[in-house]
């Protein structure tokens, strides 16, 4: 039924990637609202002694969630997928105002060999919406080039608080099929 | 406007930050900031003039990054009623230094009092109680309120969310500073960190 690789998959090793960006730039919360294509990395960040994995109803909330968290003194990542971005608009607004490092990364949908309709839209202006935002877009698309641009990501999200999307496209997490 | 019997927002926010000592104290957007203003300025205010829904998220964020730190996270009935799934995820992470005060005037009293979803049947303790946040009550008095402020301190007890039913009269605007960056650096200044 599903031709998608099970992100879960011990033999992906990208989700490791990311996961060591994360460690080395010494990230500590990391809310989220799940996707299929971010269960290793979450699984990951449960399991770790250092960074805290933050279960959100909604994606917004991980916006204000990593302002608090750097007026405490700590960095963090919001993960979701391209339609939690639609989600976000208005409090991706406390980002230019009170100046936090914002890191976000974004499994997409819509894309790529999409099979169901209903991901399409939001896909298709998942980019559009994070620019008119004044987030910095950078995308993966291939195992290989995960580590070159996580590591840019970071760097420009934390060292120069520079707020970045790092889109993890479908090609790179596979297309999700249901029919033949 | 006034009905008897409710409390006036700025005596209970003046008691609620009385004896704050090191308490970082976080108002969301409307009324509620400006009450913590007229309680007088301080280097741990984050006053909030949008993001609406978005304040006991903030409240989250630094309660766990300062967990020896009480953080108060005062807001309104409209502002806590968009972030209510923001009740589930604290409820879920459950950190102890965290206390929620939502003032309620069952009304959207910024923008011409058009009455709110606690007017006639949301009720918030209810929703912060079956959100897994045990300590949850209902305040109509200010005795409440000054034992409320006392267990704000009290960092091994928490989370803890209060409905205080306020008087929906309008009050004097004290304004606090607009700049976002400015007050989050003087926050994380009076913590200790230096600038990136």
């Amino acid at each position: 039924m599903h031709a998608r690789a099970d992100a879960s998959d011990t033999a992906l090793t990208w989700p490791d990637d990311i996961f060591a960006t994360l460690e080395r730039f010494d990230v500590r919360q990391v809310p989220y609202v799940p996707d299929a294509g971010h269960s290793k990395l979450i699984q990951r960040v449960l399991a770790s002694s250092t960074m805290r994995g933050i279960p959100l109803t909604t994606e917004e909330e991980g916006v204000a969630l990593l302002a608090g968290a750097w007026t405490g003194g700590q960095r963090g990542v919001l993960l979701m997928q391209s339609s939690g971005v639609g989600n976000c608009v208005n409090m991706l607004s406390l980002i230019p105002v009170l100046r936090f490092p914002f890191l976000t990364l974004v499994t997409m949908r819509g894309e790529w060999g999409e099979f169901n309709p209903w991901q399409v839209p939001m896909g298709s202006t998942t980019q559009g919406v994070l620019e008119l935002s004044g987030i910095k877009v950078l995308r993966a698309s291939t195992a290989a080039e995960v580590p070159a641009v996580m590591e840019a990501a970071a760097a420009q999200a934390y060292n120069a608080l520079t707020p970045t999307a790092v889109l993890l496209s479908q090609r790179l997490i596979g297309a999700k099929v249901f029919t033949k | 406007m006034s009905k008897a019997n409710l409390l006036d927002r700025r005596q209970v926010v003046s008691a609620l930050l009385a004896n704050r000592k090191d308490v970082v104290a976080i108002g969301g957007l409307g009324a509620s900031t400006n009450d913590i203003t007229a309680a007088g300025d301080h280097a741990r205010n984050f006053y909030l003039w949008g993001g609406m829904g978005g304040a006991a998220m903030i409240g989250l964020g630094l309660a766990l990054a300062q967990p020896k730190l009480p953080v108060l996270v005062i807001t309104g009935d409209g502002e806590m009623l968009m972030g209510m799934g923001s009740l589930a995820t604290i409820g879920l992470q459950k950190p102890s230094n965290l206390s929620i005060v939502v003032l309620d005037n069952e009304a959207y009293g910024e923008t011409g009092g058009q009455t709110s979803h606690t007017c006639a049947a949301a009720d918030l303790v209810g929703v912060a109680r079956a959100c897994g946040i045990a300590d949850a009550c209902a305040i109509s008095t200010m005795a409440e309120v000054e034992t409320f402020a006392k267990a704000v301190h009290d960092l091994s007890a928490g989370p803890r969310f209060a409905n205080v039913k306020i008087d929906s009269a309008n009050v004097e605007r004290i304004l606090p500073s607009r700049d976002g960056t400015y007050i989050v650096n003087r926050i994380r200044g009076d913590l200790g960190f230096k600038p990136i």
